[in-house]
């Protein structure tokens, strides 16, 4: 039996402190110990992206972190996420596409696409693709993502460089 | 982009969300990842149970020892085949309208006999997952290998192991069509080819895997089944009838389900036997399957080898085709659809499209030590219109006729309908041509053309590869059926207006993500005149829906969406007729507007349907005497007209082959379908994209690697490849609407299209590319590796 060790951390704005043990996995350990579930559990070692969740705003694979690694740090799942209405552009898109089908990949799929604006504002859509990549999804052929996120892209651009109103 | 070629009225043409691209409602709570799989419930008191698996290919086990597993923290119980005895009834998996079709008996956890690498042996039930994983390398397990039959090509010599010696051989079905003096029609041809194609198992790779949770409460002797799965009434029948409950104690709920495409419609050893230790211990006992259970113990599909031939004369006419699969489905046939529909569909939809006349095709089904296969998205179809373009092309090539005119010349004239196809196949009415009309203007297809001359000259070669097709949706009982199988071919709907003046629409098929529930929603709303918000959509629970077949063979949009439609229509008349008796109206002059009973004439309210729901529920004091409002109306469709309702459409597929490393560039992918009326043509076009990309999937990366010893070489995520978003092109698609007149609806199916046509047109385009170099690729998947050997640049390695 390993030892058990006490983390806290920030999880979706709120403080946890919570006993682990340390070979346990950031996504099982929101599943399972804080019963957090709308990211989840598809590849297991880092390929599918089902399980992407941001460690200190940056997007991680919840499967390959830790969650002693997590030790301090905030944690935003897509629950979390979509309350502070920082997908909610995305979402729309998405919905307006269609672009999720079953609806497994689409939390990561969401939080990827955000650090994809983000990163890259200026994406082309080849460059969304590739971004994109990590994230697998089996029902959509990706699309209608790729136009979701590239609608979103567009709005931002048109957005920022329409000219100022003066007062 | 929709082109209507027939009307024919419905009584829908005040549609407002009917052919709409309307968005799905409940695609708002899997955006915010609130959507509930199986995994994602948690029970009082629930066990999780992992599987030790066979792993080897064929074995006998001699010595089994659980005691020190036993001794690990958090461990329940520990169960092997004979703890299930008594609880779980073995199954025979075989249908009888697939003549002499042979199984073993199969259990729900492998007593002593390993048939395959993945095969559940032993059951570790413990408190936690953890606990019970971290207690299973402590099972001692020995056991004997057996002579491994890996290879189909060698399964049925006369020296070859047999798997069950009970069978006598490892013949599982075989079948033969004929439609007589083919030999001769072959050897009066001016023009025979023939060419074999190799498919490459595969398998679904939903992102959800397989998942059950099964709560049993002893005391009234009910079980509860969460379930990741398409057909629940179908597993209701079977866990009724194999675990010994009444059928109206056993629920089983599919909630939201991560992706399905055929995996999750059949059952697997693991439900059971996860079903009966939940029985057994009286709690609620959870199995997720991991990723690499998943790859070796989901059914696998496609490991088919057709050698084909074409019969053709000089001015293009093709006379027959003939065809020889063998395919190997593992040592077991899936219950309870079987391992003999993929090749059964195989020899119905070769050839599919044209009007040759002559036609033969054996067919033979082995039984191997690898995993099971079955029905998966396109079942057969991708094989079958594999064989067929490739064939076509083949003989364009050899003709000297373009590929597109040598298909014109040969597809079933648009106005030749019904009519059978030299398989056997009813056609009730399909618009080859006018697909090929259609696709030839979208890819542009003489510029296209002209491009790929020029280009080649600089050394770049790019391939149009075409691909006409037929896809078998709506079918009737003569799946299933009519085999013995209890695997309902109708289902059911029940519309209901609701007190708060909402409308309630329960419906036997369920959704994995289509959209089905939308559909549902867009018919029931245009049918009593509501917003789309004031509908609501429950599927996916045997204890509240009508009883019905579920998700499979494309059938939920015309199956399910039939239902909806005459249980609206039902409904409807029901409101009018109360408020027409109520109002003191005569009937027929009234109709339903805008959420209220209205006088055709004035357009007046009479009154709203919140108020007459009120009235009904609340105040029936009110009513005059003699009448009993119902509100509510259930009806049930099934297609009995024909045993299957054909749809048809064609792919173009473009792609750049780079002869210097292999690698093959899509560059863009059309699609023109025709599946009757398109209800939603957004949803429609993603069904069909997805469809499209999980085509290419097959043809271009995955594949189940053996080893000569039965042994999966690449069980994971990051070595079987799925196709990502960098790799996969735009994916243009259109629609003909040739409705079918089996329903009011008009509907046919639209999910597997894109499945069944995109390995040919890209196999076609691949090859169209490689013309220069006078080689051609027919096994699937195209790797690299399997193009630079059939260019020379490297030579095949053993």
């Amino acid at each position: 039996m390993t030892e058990r060790m006490t983390i806290r951390l920030e999880v979706n704005g709120r403080a946890v402190s919570c006993e682990v043990e340390p070979r346990t996995h950031l996504i099982d350990f929101l599943r399972d110990s804080l019963q957090i579930k709308g990211a989840r559990v598809g590849c297991e070692h880092g390929v599918c992206g089902a399980c992407t969740v941001r460690l200190d705003g940056r997007m991680v694979r919840g499967c390959l972190v830790l969650a002693v690694q997590a030790q301090n740090a905030r944690v935003e799942t897509i629950e979390g996420a979509s309350d502070r209405g920082d997908l909610a552009e995305l979402q729309a898109a998405f919905h307006a596409r269609n672009a999720l089908q079953c609806g497994f990949c689409t939390a990561g799929m969401l939080i990827a696409a955000a650090e994809l604006i983000e990163q890259k504002p200026h994406a082309s859509r080849d460059e969304i693709r590739k971004f994109m990549s990590g994230n697998y999804c089996r029902c959509t052929g990706y699309q209608a993502i790729v136009d979701a996120i590239e609608d979103v892209l567009e709005a931002r651009l048109q957005r920022t460089s329409a000219p100022v109103a003066s007062c | 982009m929709l082109r209507k070629r027939h009307q024919n009225d419905v009584g829908l043409d005040e549609r407002r969300y009917i052919g709409s691209p309307v968005a799905r409602p409940n695609a708002r709570r899997l955006l915010q990842g609130r959507g509930t799989y199986v995994d994602d419930i948690a029970l009082p008191r629930m066990a999780h149970v992992v599987y030790w698996r066979s792993p080897v290919a064929h074995a006998r086990i001699t010595a089994f020892d659980s005691s020190f597993a036993r001794m690990m923290p958090g461990i329940i119980g520990i169960y092997q085949a004979s703890d299930l005895e008594g609880v779980c009834k073995p199954w025979v998996a075989t249908l009888s309208h697939l003549a002499g079709m042979k199984s073993a008996v199969q259990y729900p956890l492998a007593p002593g006999h390993l048939c395959w690498q993945g095969e559940p042996v032993y059951a570790i039930v413990a408190e936690s997952r953890r606990e019970a994983e971290d207690a299973m390398p402590y099972l001692q397990v020995q056991w004997e290998e057996l002579p491994v039959v890996a290879d189909m090509e060698h399964a049925l010599d006369a020296d070859a192991p047999v798997i069950h010696p009970e069978l006598g051989d490892n013949l599982c079905f075989t079948r033969t069509i004929d439609t007589g003096n083919v030999s001769a029609a072959f050897e009066g041809a001016d023009l025979v080819v023939e060419e074999t194609y190799h498919f490459g198992r595969h398998t679904g790779v939903t992102m959800e895997t397989r998942s059950v949770l099964a709560d049993f409460n002893a005391a009234d002797n009910t079980l509860t089944v969460y379930h990741s799965h398409q057909a629940p009434h179908m597993m209701q029948d079977l866990y009724s009838r194999h675990l010994d409950l009444p059928e109206g104690s056993v629920r089983v709920i599919c909630k939201d389900v991560g992706g399905s495409f055929g995996i999750k419609v059949h059952s697997y050893p693991d439900d059971f036997a996860t079903v009966a230790l939940a029985k057994i211990l009286k709690r609620p006992v959870k199995f997720v399957a991991d990723r690499l259970e998943s790859f070796a113990s989901d059914i696998h599909a496609r490991e088919h080898r057709v050698h084909a031939r074409l019969a053709a004369m000089t001015d293009g006419r093709i006379v027959g085709f003939e065809i020889d699969d063998l395919s190997g489905v593992g040592p077991y046939s899936v219950y309870p659809r079987t391992s003999g529909i993929e090749g059964n569909q195989v020899l119905n939809i070769t050839g599919g499209p044209y009007r040759h006349e002559h036609y033969r095709a054996v067919l033979r089904v082995v039984f191997q030590n690898k995993p099971p296969m079955s029905q998966y998205r396109g079942v057969g179809h991708p094989i079958a219109c594999a064989v067929t373009e490739g064939m076509v092309d083949l003989a364009a090539q050899r003709l000297g006729i373009d590929p597109l005119a040598l298909r014109r010349m040969n597809v079933m004239p648009d106005d030749s309908y019904p009519r059978t196809g030299a398989s056997g196949i009813k056609l009730e009415g399909l618009s080859h041509e006018a697909c090929l009309d259609e696709i030839e203007e979208m890819i542009e297809y003489a510029r296209l053309r002209k491009e790929q001359r020029e280009l080649r000259s600089q050394g770049v070669y790019r391939g149009i590869g075409i691909a006409s097709m037929v896809e078998l949706t709506n079918p009737g009982a003569a799946f299933y059926g009519v085999g013995g199988a209890r695997i309902a071919a109708q289902d059911g709907a029940t519309v209901r207006l609701d007190a708060g003046g909402g409308i309630s629409v329960l419906v036997s098929v369920g959704e994995q993500g289509q959209g089905t529930e939308t559909i549902f929603a867009q018919i029931a709303a245009d049918t009593l005149s509501m917003p789309l918000g004031s509908i609501r959509v429950v599927t996916g629970d045997t204890g509240v829906t009508p009883y019905g077949g579920g998700t499979w063979a494309s059938r939920g949009a015309g199956i399910g969406g039939e239902a909806v439609l005459q249980a609206s229509i039902a409904l409807s008349a029901q409101v009018i007729d109360f408020a027409a008796r109520i109002h003191q109206r005569e009937r027929n002059g009234l109709a339903l507007a805008d959420g209220a009973v209205v006088d055709t004439s004035t357009g007046e309210t009479v009154v709203r349907l919140v108020d007459l729901a009120t009235q009904a529920y609340f105040r029936p004091d009110t009513l005059p005497p003699g009448i009993h409002p119902e509100l509510s109306a259930t009806r049930h469709y099934a297609q009995r007209d024909y045993p299957f309702v054909f749809t048809n459409g064609v792919h173009v597929s473009h792609v750049e082959v780079d002869v210097e490393t292999g690698m093959v560039k899509l560059l863009k992918h059309w699609v023109v379908e025709d599946c009757g009326r398109v209800l939603n043509p957004m949803l429609a076009d993603e069904q069909i994209r997805g469809a499209v990309v999980q085509g290419i999937g097959g043809v271009l990366f995955e594949e189940c690697l053996y080893d000569a010893g039965g042994s999966l070489r690449n069980g994971n995520m990051a070595d079987y490849l799925v196709p990502m978003a960098a790799e996969m092109p735009d994916i243009e698609v259109a629609h003909i609407e040739t409705p079918t007149a089996t329903s009011q609806l008009g509907a046919k199916g639209a999910g597997e299209a894109g499945t069944a046509g995109a390995p040919a047109a890209v196999m076609n385009a691949i090859n169209d590319a490689l013309v220069p170099f006078n080689t051609r690729l027919t096994s699937h998947p195209i790797t690299p590796e399997k193009i630079l050997i059939a260019l020379g640049t490297v030579s095949a390695s053993k």
